[in-house]
């Protein structure tokens, strides 16, 4: 069994949704061995069919209270650009594709995805690019992510606020 | 009409003193922060600005590196947030059940602006958030407003900075740029960076633009 992990994060990404279930992408998540796909499509109004996916084991949901368990036991997690869902796959060391919603206002994400893929801890498209990411993209040359250290942060607030 | 010349010229003279005070009070404030240390009465109560989505994941890491004298922590997310109540509650149930009892409360006020939003009605939502942020603040008395950047953290730290210019308390801002910032700030960091006592960002890159902020590597 192997298992790829979609979420959208608190709002929707319908885009993503529909662009990952594309005979396409399918296919070449197929070609690449994969078996299941969990789905997490937030408020979004695209929610496609258990059976819509020939080839591959398909569960979809909204919401969760915690997506930590998905994470854990997928393989590959396809993710919006937030930095939530971003730093949660990688702290859980899984390898992550990103895909970067280019319609939102503000399109601030891209610059953190720029960031990670540069330091070869992820591999960014969009969701016109996305099947052919998955047929071409080489998740053997991800390094893996040493998580950020908040201590930095609390020993300087300690120290800045008189309490040592 | 020589009175009325007067009269006016008198309150529009009144007006600038009262505002160019307000001013110099407020900078005055900031530029003292390094004397002020809420921690010398052994504790520090704090107002965490979740905001929603990756900025609370964010916050929450944050959290975790904090001892339990920052005590009590007052969190505030936006009304229409779904997933970050949750979030908050199970690392407070997790604090608690490594030790020291756990006092916290979560409030909640209309979000600023949402994603996609225009910017002539994020102005107007961005004002409602302020009608709920000063009694929200004014009440809770924070030693210290810790935020990372969604939008509702503007009017919180207006709130915490308009009791200490009005001699009230003294609050320190502290801002944490999100990580998703490598190469600008967001629209609130832009407008914190020149009113927060520590402002920190996660990458160098932010550090050479924004010399007045503190660089100490990634933090979440």
């Amino acid at each position: 069994m192997k298992t790829v992990f979609v979420t959208v994060g608190t709002t929707s990404f319908d885009d993503l949704i529909g662009a990952v279930t594309s005979d396409e992408s399918v296919k070449a998540l197929i070609d690449r061995g994969y078996t299941d796909m969990v789905l997490q499509v937030g408020r979004g109004s695209v929610v496609p069919d258990p059976d819509s996916c020939p080839g591959l084991t398909l569960q979809v949901f909204h919401y969760k209270d915690s997506i930590a368990e998905d994470m854990r036991h997928s393989d590959l997690v396809i993710s919006h650009a937030g930095a939530g869902s971003c730093l949660e796959a990688l702290g859980a060391n899984k390898a992550l594709l990103v895909v970067v919603n280019d319609k939102l206002m503000d399109n601030h994400q891209l610059e953190l995805a720029k960031q990670l893929q540069a330091d070869s801890h992820l591999i960014y498209c969009t969701c016109s690019t996305l099947p052919q990411t998955l047929r071409d993209m080489d998740l053997s040359a991800l390094t893996t992510y040493v998580p950020g250290q908040p201590q930095n942060f609390a020993n300087f607030l300690d120290k800045a606020v008189g309490l040592v | 009409m020589a009175l009325l010349y007067v009269v006016v010229s008198g309150v529009l003279l009144a007006a600038v003193v009262l505002i160019t005070v307000f001013i110099l009070r407020l900078f005055g404030i900031l530029r003292h922060a390094s004397e002020y240390k809420p921690g010398q009465k052994g504790s520090v109560s704090l107002l965490v600005v979740a905001g929603s989505g990756g900025h609370t994941t964010e916050i929450v890491r944050l959290m975790g590196s904090l001892s339990r004298s920052y005590n009590p922590r007052h969190y505030v997310i936006a009304d229409t947030d779904k997933m970050s109540e949750e979030k908050i509650r199970t690392f407070e149930a997790e604090q608690e059940k490594s030790g020291s009892p756990s006092q916290f409360t979560i409030h909640r006020i209309p979000r600023s602006r949402e994603v996609r939003q225009s910017w002539s009605s994020s102005v107007l939502s961005s004002l409602s958030a302020l009608m709920s942020s000063v009694p929200l603040v004014f009440r809770l008395q924070p030693d210290i407003v810790l935020c990372n950047g969604p939008g509702t953290c503007v009017p919180l730290c207006a709130a915490g900075l308009l009791l200490g210019v009005l001699g009230l308390k003294r609050v320190l801002i502290v801002y944490v740029e999100s990580i998703c910032r490598v190469e600008t700030l967001s629209l609130s960091g832009e407008i914190l960076y020149y009113f927060s006592d520590y402002f920190f960002v996660q990458w160098a890159s932010l550090k050479d633009k924004y010399p007045k902020a503190i660089y100490l590597g990634r933090l979440v």
